[in-house]
């Protein structure tokens, strides 16, 4: 088997028919993360006897018969969900030793197809990054050029696919973290609907924004992926009721906010410019769409993340989880529990969400950017009233070397294209469109599509058309 | 810039904030503010109708508990120290305050 090219479907029909076991396929992983993990760094753990076990376990359900379409696929995890009774740290030195309680609804949809836990993925510390250079145990490379980073802050989880460490894995997106590593590192990420899946067991970054998705080589593995972790939970009050998705006939109309793109590189505009020739060819109309609040996305999103995050973490105080610092009294515990337990973005997001929040100033941030969250969202809607989805570069970049952004709001300014999709809510993916050279080096780009409100479908039939051109 | 007490800011957050990163965080978190601060010329007003908000909040329906005890232990086992079945929790009020 060729793992570099090998997809659920193909690994599907191979078991099934018994062309190789479960087990031969989880080995041949393990074997490839030995060989490869010890320079890409994408996985903070390997779960290698547990893996076995569940793939021996997997191909007895294949001999009865009773194999579902996930039975015996090798996952990868983001350090971020929890599988109970295994370590989930979120890349971070507060929980490195944290045990998880329970599991994840999403990994107890994942057991009950017997799918393989492989190992649990680097990210940046509690989601907060963009590159994976901040997580507490060093950061993942880019399998295309080692000397790059892998995108955040699932970037463990797109840098195992494309490397061919795991067939498929799990992430987490709160700002374009699955969108934005799989452009980076030549794979699909795809965030669902806010809502579409369940968060119980997802360690919570910023509550309003954060999703669920999937990483896959091609849309019908996460797709596949998606599939089986969808759906209602009364665990979640986030989730959205489970509704049978009524497909209206496509009408091949994608838009393009113009002007937000007016400072893009000519480069990645041009590349941009190709996928959308492509789509005109496969029989689309490209228009121009007025998105006008997107301008203030950037901003209104680094001003609701940190607010969420600083109060989300507010719970890792030395007492309850994780990493406790010894003291004589309660308060310098905390003070020196989280001083200690927390890295340096993850304190920066929580001094700034504090400030955010304090008084004096919530009404002229925090409140101000959430009323600008509610136009945002309003000016999505009505941008789809006259297209099915709109298109915009991934990101403004391809991988950037690691290191190269070291102040704070560089990093920030990359995800200009992604947030916007976290603030309204709605679903998006990055599908791979091509390559630009850096350093005598081809790096993957990738070409974001964006659908209504539970326009997942939209997504795949517009990103299959982008797939079939390339 | 806006100018921050990142001290008081760290006491509020009950952050432990070393000298030398205070230093660092009197430049970086006023930046931030300032990369942000143009939420400030965006009008509050959409180009329609307000949508109805997507999130809300809500409570559990406060019934049919399960078992007492059932998840005790492996709650337990997260917290840095227990002992006969309670999370430990340092003294609140210091001994030098009560002098």
């Amino acid at each position: 088997m060729d793992l570099s090219k090998l997809t659920i479907a193909e690994a599907r029909r191979a078991l099934d028919a018994k062309e190789y076991s479960a087990l031969e396929l989880t080995n041949a992983y393990l074997a490839a993360i030995r060989e490869k993990d010890g320079e890409i760094h994408a996985y903070l753990e390997v779960w290698e006897e547990s893996a076995r076990a569940e793939a021996k376990a997997a191909d007895e359900r294949i001999a009865r018969g009773e194999s579902m379409p996930l039975t015996g696929i090798p996952i990868a995890v983001k350090d971020n969900i929890l599988i109970q009774g295994r370590i989930a740290s979120a890349a971070s030195k507060m929980l490195e030793h944290y045990v998880a309680s329970y599991d994840a609804t999403v990994i107890q949809k994942l057991k009950m197809q017997g799918a393989v836990f492989i190992g649990r993925t680097n990210m940046d510390e509690f989601a907060l990054g963009s590159s994976t250079e901040n997580s507490a145990y060093g950061p993942t490379k880019n399998p295309h050029d080692t000397s790059r980073v892998p995108g955040g802050t699932s970037g463990g989880s797109a840098a195992a696919v494309a490397a061919g460490m795991a067939l498929v894995a799990l992430g987490s997106d709160t700002g374009g973290s699955l969108r934005q590593p799989a452009a980076f590192c030549g794979v699909v990420g795809l965030k669902p609907t806010y809502g579409a899946v369940s968060r119980f067991g997802l360690m919570a970054a910023a509550s309003s924004l954060d999703q669920i998705g999937t990483i896959g080589k091609n849309i019908e593995d996460a797709r596949t992926l998606l599939e089986a972790i969808q759906g209602h939970d009364a665990n979640d009050s986030t989730s959205l009721p489970d509704v049978k998705a009524s497909q209206s006939a496509l009408k091949k109309r994608v838009g393009v906010p113009r002007a937000f793109l007016k400072d893009l590189n000519p480069e990645m505009l041009a590349k941009f410019e190709d996928t959308l020739a492509s789509l005109r060819e496969a029989g689309y109309e490209v228009r121009d769409v007025a998105i006008p609040a997107l301008e203030y996305a950037l901003a209104v999103y680094y001003i609701i993340n940190p607010a969420e995050v600083s109060t989300n973490l507010a719970r890792f105080d030395g007492i309850r989880y994780g990493h406790s610092v010894d003291a004589e009294a309660i308060q310098d515990v905390y003070m020196k529990s989280r001083g200690t337990g927390f890295g340096p973005e993850v304190r920066r997001r929580i001094l700034v969400g504090t400030f955010v929040l304090s008084s004096g100033y919530v009404d002229a941030y925090y409140r101000k950017a959430r009323v600008v969250r509610e136009v945002i969202r309003a000016d999505f809607a009505k941008a789809f009233e006259s297209v099915d989805a709109i298109a915009l570069p991934t990101a403004p970049s391809p991988a950037f070397k690691l290191g190269e952004k070291s102040d704070p709001v560089s990093l920030y300014l990359g995800d200009i294209f992604t947030v916007p999709v976290n603030l309204a809510g709605v679903p998006a993916i990055s599908v791979p469109a091509g390559t630009v050279q850096r350093d005598g080096k081809q790096l993957p780009i990738g070409f974001q599509i964006i659908a209504p409100h539970r326009g997942e479908e939209i997504l795949f039939n517009v990103g299959f058309d982008v797939e079939k051109a390339l | 810039m806006t100018d921050v007490d990142i001290t008081a800011l760290a006491k509020l957050a009950r952050l432990d904030v070393s000298d030398e990163e205070t230093a660092r965080l009197k430049t970086e978190i006023p930046g931030i503010l300032a990369f942000v601060e143009k939420i400030q010329s965006a009008s509050a007003h959409g180009s329609g109708e307000p949508l109805s908000p997507l999130l809300r909040n809500v409570m559990r329906a406060d019934e049919s508990p399960h078992e007492s005890g059932e998840y005790t232990e492996r709650l337990l086992k997260a917290a840095p120290a227990q002992k006969d079945n309670r999370i430990l929790v340092k003294q609140v009020v210091s001994r030098k305050n009560k002098q």
